[in-house]
């Protein structure tokens, strides 16, 4: 019995530290975005945005200073203005004692804003939106089709080209990535939206995953809709697609986080900053402003929230559908 | 009722056909005739047979991206295998804040790996990274992460006083780095699946094993493991092939250069990159090397496929 529950206290013990291992470097992350770089840079590495603020307390009054040098009995402070921001007198000699300091939590919301404005991330947020979503109607469109026809008719070569397809669906992003981008230049495609959208409007793992679903639909239900006199596209229109939410709504996820997270592609294919999507902004601005750590993690913070948001509010579907496509693929 | 010809099959594959012939089929196909030509971005130049390919096995940059390849493959894939392992088992005994544990340790799989780099290049900083904070409270100080070169096994027996071999000194500080960072971030995912496998085994088998007064470890190694090897396979499978992959932490973590320190974090993809993109523009040369890698990719699964059908129950 005694055993019994110190290996409950195990699992949970083990379990809530990979959990705490797996969420706290994004609390960081956050902690780290609400913070003044000053503080960074003065060593601050915890999690709460604290602060020390002090005050010179003269005359009944309490003013908010900054500490230039301290001494045991005396200080230099500059003594800040009304607004916080600039300085009121600057050098002042004063007795240390009537210096105190206090901790205070602050939160540097105005790090987003200026990570916005040093950078379009608005634009390059738009571009990833126009991007995903013009993806995701495209390839839940071809390969409905796709799948249907895979599934539920009968043709010449049918068997062959499935083959190919998942075959191809084998071979990594890598190997392809030299040639694609020897073809796009040929087509007059780098620098624009197709470059990004066209090539990755037809997902086969899509076409797979649909057409699993589809062979599992009773063919008496399609025997029906011929007597009805349904003509194809209409069984797929009225019956298929309406009885396969499910595995849409799976696709669908697929092809959004996908797209959203999509890097060395817009990377290869894009240079004009017009075009650059999420990503791709993001890892310049990694290169460029490496030392604005508040600003870095403000902006990284930005681009996971809509994912994440969307995974929160969705996470048991989210979760089913790579349970399902795992097991299945 | 089907054979009635009323349809046109080909239309409905039409649009998915020609993206995959034109976007997959077409390029991988050209990436073999690239790798036999001098060609540049304006197009093929001359036919140079297999020299990329003789070029590859002289080159020693391709051998050490190459090593550090699989250096990441030797380290992630077991020790993925066995913590997915590990913490599925943990959530299926666990009824209580199970959804929990399971939303949290999905997070990172649907987080960029841009985002995630950006972060954890951050958290390995030796001036106010977490990392090195955290290792602070068990008295490990001062590692470099990701600008230091020596191997991890220098390092551990460096500090009770052996000096091994620069051959034997394993995957440099930063590489392993990248390591933990790309183990951190498939370790939910895998946990996940894991876990959806060793619900599918039958509860009856325990039972019976409980009766013949089977040890819980015993249970373990005869029931869950044999029975749970399909999924060990499938990730296994995948997180071979994603590994040969890494790029983006390479690219954002390490350097500048890129790669460093040392070359030490040079993985194949990103050579490939470097090559193709970088300042020689070398497609043919590029697309030898992914082609490799590809063989590489392709020689591996077919093992384990293999592997797979031999030790099947």
């Amino acid at each position: 019995m005694l055993k019994r529950y110190f290996g409950k206290c195990f699992s949970y013990f083990m379990l809530i530290l990979c959990g705490l291992i797996m969420v706290v470097p994004f609390i960081w992350m956050v902690s780290t975005s609400l913070k003044s770089q000053t503080a960074i840079n003065k060593g601050s590495v915890g999690f709460i945005p604290i602060e020390f603020v002090n005050y010179y307390i003269h005359d009944g009054k309490k003013e908010l200073c900054e500490i230039v040098t301290e001494e045991e009995d005396l200080s230099v402070i500059n003594i800040y203005g009304n607004d916080g921001k600039t300085f009121k007198e600057s050098y002042v000699k004063v007795p240390t004692e009537n210096i105190t300091s206090s901790k205070k939590l602050k939160f540097h919301l105005n790090n987003y804003i200026e990570a916005f404005t040093k950078v379009p991330f608005g634009r390059y947020f738009l571009n990833t939106l126009f991007v995903s979503l013009s993806v995701l109607i495209g390839v839940l469109i071809t390969s409905s089709l796709a799948a249907y026809a895979f599934a539920r008719m009968r043709f010449k070569g049918r068997d062959f080209i499935f083959y190919l397809f998942i075959s191809m669906m084998m071979v990594p992003q890598p190997i392809y990535l030299i040639p694609s981008y020897f073809l796009l230049t040929k087509l007059g495609w780098i620098n624009t939206y197709q470059a990004l959208i066209i090539p990755w409007i037809a997902n086969i793992f899509s076409i797979f995953l649909l057409r699993q679903q589809f062979k599992t639909i009773p063919q008496d239900l399609f025997d029906a809709a011929v007597i009805d006199g349904c003509s194809q596209f209409e069984i797929l229109w009225r019956i298929v697609l309406p009885i396969s939410k499910p595995i849409l709504a799976t696709t669908a996820i697929f092809s959004l986080i996908a797209s959203w997270n999509s890097f060395m592609w817009p990377l290869v294919m894009t240079s004009s900053d017009k075009l650059r999507v999420l990503q791709v902004g993001l890892s310049y601005f990694a290169q460029e402003a490496s030392s604005s750590t508040t600003l870095l993690m403000s902006a990284s913070t930005f681009s996971i929230a809509p994912l994440l948001i969307i995974f929160l509010f969705a996470q048991k579907q989210i979760i089913s559908s790579f349970i399902s496509s795992g097991l299945k693929g | 009722m089907r054979t009635k010809k009323s349809y046109f099959p080909f239309g409905y594959i039409l649009p998915a056909f020609l993206i995959v012939f034109a976007f997959r089929l077409i390029p991988i196909v050209l990436s073999f005739i690239i790798s036999f030509f001098k060609w540049t971005i304006h197009g093929p130049e001359k036919f140079i047979g297999l020299q990329n390919y003789i070029k590859l096995f002289q080159d020693p940059g391709f051998w050490q991206s190459l090593i550090n390849t699989f250096y990441l493959v030797v380290f992630i894939v077991p020790i993925t295998l066995i913590l997915s392992l590990f913490f599925a088992n943990l959530l299926n005994r666990t009824k209580k804040l199970s959804g929990l544990f399971r939303t949290t340790y999905f997070i990172p799989t649907v987080t960029s790996l841009v985002a995630i780099s950006i972060l954890w290049k951050l958290i390995f900083s030796p001036h106010g990274g977490l990392m090195n904070h955290v290792l602070g409270f068990f008295s490990i100080h001062g590692l470099n992460w990701l600008s230091e070169p020596r191997g991890i096994f220098t390092l551990l027996f460096g500090t009770i006083g052996i000096n091994i071999p620069k051959a034997f000194g394993g995957p440099s500080l930063a590489l392993f780095a990248i390591i933990i960072v790309s183990i951190w971030r498939s370790l939910g995912y895998n946990t996940i699946i894991y876990l959806a496998g060793l619900q599918n085994i039958p509860e009856v088998y325990y039972e019976a094993a409980d009766i013949d007064g089977a040890s819980k470890w015993k249970q373990f190694f005869n029931i869950t493991v044999p029975l749970i090897s399909p999924t060990t396979f499938y990730v296994l499978i995948m997180t071979t092939i994603v590994t040969f992959q890494v790029f983006s932490q390479v690219y954002l973590m390490t350097g500048p250069p890129i790669g460093g320190p040392l070359g030490t974090t040079k993985v194949i993809v990103y050579y490939i990159f470097e090559m193709g993109f970088g300042e020689s523009q070398n497609l043919s040369y590029a697309s030898a090397i992914a082609l490799v890698l590809f063989f590489i990719i392709l020689g591996l699964t077919m093992l384990q496929k293999r592997l797979e059908k031999k030790v099947q129950y």
